[in-house]
């Protein structure tokens, strides 16, 4: 990246914004660089070593450094007593760039993070108007999504529990999710392998030996599961039409509301999350924020970690196209359920990176 | 100075590529003893024979510290972030084919493609608790080609011989290996997927686009290149 700053004018300006989020109230938070592997690995799965760097300690085993504070900041707040609290933190992230090897790969992140905002509307326009206001010198540019509207509709497709599942875990893999759909949908055809597979009267005759961890009464269950399947009618093609229509939905967020009410006729089922979404829009107004401006892209997030749930949103500076978002953040209130041992709290929050503000203009 | 030609030290892999030379009029030989690591050029001046293991040509080449080198193409991709940018593919040799796959147990008459692969994964780690296991040494490569096929719910486990066995050792479900004629997966119970390979692979001459070069180490590498036809 050209004129990387100093790395002291960096941990001064982190310091400067995390004084800032602390004046409206939230406590600082410190974490560890070193933490299990173990934990991520489960969340995000085997691409998360892409992007992150694990090393190992001869007891503890397979250790990462951490890839952002998101995870630290929740078990650190689960491990309490679950009562509503603000954070604020300053820190290094470690990411390989195998992609963008001229990015640093150790940067600085300084978060705001609110958990238990009982009124969702009013937290998530609360961050989001946090970042705006400490940022407005810049002039960036903000875009929204919402992954709450994606998930509910996937929930109320007309399709087996087992398709909605399988669409379900592919949200944020949108190469896969559509292909999927066109598969549910007889757009592609049924594999060779698994129609011949499923004229046999007993696929097993030919298989070999049993080996490996895997056995029969999986490979059986499974089979069961793909002939319920090949019986199942296609997925209609005005689904499929809908489908595509809330994904493309790219406005401003009163036309974004517009058009999604719209599809909602047709698609009842996203109505609750489009209310959501208009008290949401409610909210950031009531906070200052200009919505009629404010942009709305119902697939933005979708290539993000899959752990926000709900409202997204990142800073970007128009003029410096070639640097990464000055600020990512959103909701991700089933984050906490899957770390809180059996207990949730609706959760938002976000983080800026001073590197990229005193490149685009230090501070204010 | 002279150009440094980086070439595997070891066994069928160097016999071939010293043939290959050798048939385009440029004579590579081992000197001294046996064990020794050392070798001569015949057919050209101010060029330096290095010796080094396969593994070990991708980084040489990345760093500058070789001219040109000999090495499977699965090795430049797996170990060389941007390999394109580092390095540049001259010929293919025609020796040492490999095709890096993914291959499951021939038992599970219910996997063929990525799509069945990703379901199974969902399935077995929602029965096991932990993720598919597939075994490899390939780790960027593979995790690239199942990222892009879309497969969830896996793990890469780190297998740097005998990957084949892991499945009946029960230390993974899969593997991703590299395979010439597939003998060896049937031996051990394993099909390969029917998908595009990870990658195909064979020995071939890359050069170094990093590597500082004199005025007259460039027209020797010229040289070099106009007699290898490359």
């Amino acid at each position: 990246m050209s004129n990387t700053p100093d790395k002291r004018q960096v941990r001064s300006e982190a310091e400067r914004l995390s004084a800032a989020f602390a004046a409206r109230g939230a406590d600082r938070f410190e974490a560890d660089i070193l933490f299990p592997a173990e934990v991520l690995l489960d969340l995000y799965g085997e691409d998360i070593r892409a992007r992150a760097y694990v090393t190992s300690d001869p007891a503890q085993g397979e250790m990462m450094m951490r890839p952002d504070f998101t995870v630290p900041v929740v078990q650190y707040h689960m491990a309490g007593d679950g009562s509503p609290a603000c954070y604020t933190y300053a820190g290094e992230v470690f990411r390989k760039q195998e992609d963008h090897p001229d990015r640093p790969s150790e940067y600085m992140q300084v978060g705001y993070e609110l958990f238990g905002g009982a009124d969702a509307a009013a937290a998530d326009a609360d961050v989001f108007a946090v970042f705006v206001e400490e940022l407005e010198p810049l002039n960036l540019r903000a875009a929204t999504g919402d992954i709450g509207i994606l998930i509910a509709m996937v929930s109320h497709l007309q399709v087996s529990a087992e398709r909605r599942a399988a669409l379900m875990r592919h949200i944020w893999r949108p190469a896969r999710f559509n292909a999927l759909v066109k598969r549910f949908a007889g757009i592609t055809p049924v594999p060779a392998s698994r129609v011949s597979l499923l004229e046999q009267a007993d696929p097993m005759a030919q298989a070999g030996p049993m080996i490996g961890l895997r056995g029969e009464h999986e490979i059986a269950t499974r089979i069961a599961a793909l002939r319920a399947d090949a019986d199942e009618p296609k997925m209609s093609s005005e689904e499929v039409a809908l489908i595509a229509a809330v994904l493309s939905v790219s406005e401003t967020c009163p036309n974004a509301l517009a058009r999604l009410h719209d599809i909602g006729v047709d698609m009842p089922g996203i109505l609750p999350a489009l209310e959501r979404f208009e008290a949401r829009c409610a909210a950031l107004a009531r906070r200052g924020v200009d919505v009629d401006r404010l942009r709305f892209e119902a697939s933005y997030g979708r290539t993000s970690m899959e752990y926000y749930d709900g409202f997204v949103f990142g800073f970007y500076a128009e003029a410096r196209p070639d640097l990464p978002p000055v600020v990512t953040g959103g909701r991700y209130d089933a984050l906490t359920h899957r770390l809180g041992n059996g207990h949730e709290i609706p959760a938002v929050g976000g983080v800026v990176r001073p590197d990229l503000t005193l490149i685009l203009g230090g501070a204010a | 100075m002279s150009i440094k030609l980086g070439v595997p030290s070891k066994g069928r892999l160097m016999e071939k590529t010293f043939n290959w030379f050798g048939s385009h009029g440029v004579t590579l030989s081992r000197t001294g003893s046996d064990r020794e690591y050392a070798g001569a050029v015949d057919g050209i001046d101010g060029v330096e024979l290095v010796l080094l293991s396969a593994g070990e040509i991708p980084r040489e080449l990345a760093a500058g510290r070789i001219h040109l080198g000999v090495t499977g193409n699965d090795l430049i991709e797996e170990k060389l972030v941007q390999w394109d940018q580092k390095v540049a593919p001259l010929a293919g040799l025609g020796f040492g084919h490999a095709t890096l796959i993914v291959a499951v147990p021939q038992c599970w008459v219910d996997v063929d493609t990525l799509d069945d692969l990703d379901g199974a994964a969902a399935a077995f780690r929602a029965r096991h608790g932990f993720r598919m296991r597939i075994a490899t040494k390939y780790h960027r490569l593979v995790r690239d080609y199942l990222r892009r096929g879309g497969v969830a719910d896996y793990q890469l486990v780190d297998s740097q011989g005998a990957t084949e066995g892991t499945v009946k050792n029960l230390t993974a479900e899969a593997i991703a290996d590299i395979t010439s004629t597939g003998e060896t997966l049937r031996a051990n119970h394993l099909k390969i997927l029917e998908e595009p390979p990870v990658l195909e692979s064979q020995a071939t001459l890359f050069r170094s686009r990093v590597a500082q070069k004199t005025e007259a180490e460039r027209e020797t590498l010229r040289n070099l290149e106009r007699l290898l036809g490359v």
